[in-house]
């Protein structure tokens, strides 16, 4: 039997034979693919980084508004976080019925932003109890060939970096106004937010899925991998060395002490590789800056 | 070490437990799970011949459907649809795994094939290190860290295991579920798992014993 048929008659046998020689069958066979993350010198308030990990490719953008701070917490800012699955990026999405997992991706990057306290909403206010800026973060998936997640997780911290918060000042009717740089020279408004000009971000989380299969792990599955198994295990590590989350959702392997502590071992590298991938990235916009 | 609990627990006082199945007439099972005040009720109804997609899951149902995927044995009705549905009656904390439990229970009492029993268990960690289970919601605002684990129940079975050799850990070693929200270190989430693992023996005491109740109290009735 030809080996393309074999493969897509019976995949899992495939697999399985090749992971007992310790080789992955990936097409272009690597250990972890190629990841880069594309940074978008634009005007403020847009910061449209792309990552791609593989074949994955994402496409994020942080969109600012001001808004009125809530009674509860009025010196803090909002943030919103979206993650869309259109049609383009999978033959498994349809037109008009969306993706089943987006919206859980997204919550599990909310998750993952708020709880590990990577940005501080207070960053985010403007004048207390007055204005704060409400920041939507829009990840768009391009093309979807598994690890959905660690390559949206990236591309929001990517935008985050990125995000340059535009001078904003108060007019006379009391409305909060954004001012360019020809008017920053003519006006003679104050501006509010002078120094808080890109947020701090406190530490960063990097994640890594892994698949598990009998005893077998592998970081940073494809599509085609994560149709034929089920078992995948998210670490997300920030550069702190905390663990921000370990997920895990059911799937027909269970998990043991072990394996859990190879998939942080490999999180950490992966983490490590991604942080200098990330500042790589970030750098010539640094540059820009300083301009 | 220790934490002072609001309701006067201490760290690995689970809250009362309470279980009472086939609640519900029209459904092919059902279970109703209390942990305190947080109280879930579940029903099971299938299989129902036909597949059915295009449901948007939220995270919870998806974690929930997940991991009720993996303890069912669905080769054994191809092509058919169970559906379990969930409705959250109180939620006082440690909702997540009240609803694994409660579903769980619905899907012994509607007779679905299962692989083994899950049981999960919440598992919060303090600010100073030490680690507290089944939080209420009020505990859960003031936690670093939270983790939701299900383990699995190991069946009592008179089979012999089949070859021993590559499977040497025990099958409630693993882990079938885990979410966690805040961030930790990594010896603080071994240590919750150590704990939940611990705990999640007493619930499945539990459960076995309510079931086997349940049992013998519906037989002394047909009869």
């Amino acid at each position: 039997m030809e080996v393309e048929a074999y493969r897509r008659l019976f995949p899992l046998p495939y697999y399985e034979r090749h992971l007992a020689e310790s080789v992955r069958p990936t097409p272009a066979s690597r250990p972890i693919p190629d990841t880069t993350v594309a940074v978008a010198p634009s005007p403020p308030p847009t910061g449209p980084p792309s990552s791609k990990v593989g074949d994955t490719t994402m496409l994020a953008a942080i969109k600012l508004e001001v808004m009125t701070p809530g009674a509860e917490s009025p010196d803090q800012g909002s943030l919103g976080i979206e993650f869309h699955m259109p049609p383009i990026c999978s033959p498994l999405v349809r037109p008009g019925r969306p993706a089943e997992v987006a919206p859980v991706i997204s919550k599990q990057i909310s998750d993952v932003v708020m709880s590990s306290g990577v940005i501080d909403l207070k960053e985010l206010s403007l004048i207390n109890g007055k204005a704060a800026w409400m920041a939507y973060l829009d990840i768009y998936c391009l093309n979807a060939d598994g690890s959905l997640f660690d390559a949206a997780l990236l591309s929001a911290i990517a935008a985050f970096s990125n995000l340059q918060i535009p001078l904003v000042s108060v007019n006379e009717d009391g409305r909060v106004i954004a001012v360019s740089g020809k008017l920053q020279e003519e006006s003679k408004l104050e501006l509010v937010n002078k120094e808080k000009r890109k947020l701090s971000l406190r530490s960063t989380p990097f994640s890594l899925t892994c698949m598990l299969h009998k005893n077998y792990i592998f970081a940073d599955p494809t599509a085609e991998e994560e149709s034929i198994m089920d078992t995948v295990v998210t670490v997300v590590i920030d550069s702190l060395g905390r663990l921000v989350s370990v997920y895990k959702a059911g799937g027909s392997v269970l998990v043991y002490n072990s394996a859990l502590q190879e998939c942080i071992i490999l999180a950490k590298k992966r983490a490590e590789e991604l942080q200098k991938i990330l500042a790589d990235a970030l750098s010539p916009q640094m540059d820009l800056d300083s301009d | 070490m220790e934490v002072d609990r609001l309701d006067g627990r201490n760290p690995n006082q689970l809250r009362p437990l309470a279980c009472s199945r086939n609640v519900l007439h029209r459904a092919h099972g059902s279970a109703r799970w209390s942990q305190g005040d947080t109280i879930v009720l579940a029903a099971v109804y299938g299989p129902k011949a036909g597949t059915r997609k295009g449901e948007n899951p939220e995270k919870c149902e998806m974690i929930l459907k997940r991991t009720l995927q993996s303890i069912c044995l669905l080769s054994i009705h191809p092509n058919t649809t169970t559906s379990v549905i969930v409705q959250v009656v109180g939620d006082d904390g440690a909702l997540l795994p009240c609803a694994i439990n409660a579903s769980c229970a619905a899907l012994v009492d509607a007779g679905i094939p299962l692989k083994h029993l899950a049981v999960a268990i919440s598992c919060a960690l303090a600010e100073n290190g030490s680690v507290i289970l089944d939080p209420t919601l009020v505990e859960e605002q003031k936690m670093l860290a939270i983790a939701h684990l299900a383990f699995p129940n190991p069946p009592l079975s008179v089979i012999p295991k089949s070859s021993a050799s590559d499977e040497v850990q025990p099958i409630e070693h693993g882990i079938i579920t885990s979410v966690t929200h805040g961030a930790m270190s990594v010896r603080d989430y071994f240590n919750c798992l150590e704990r939940g693992r611990a705990a999640s023996a007493k619930v499945s005491e539990f459960l076995r014993r309510s079931f086997q109740l349940q049992v013998s109290e519906d037989s002394s009735k047909a009869i």
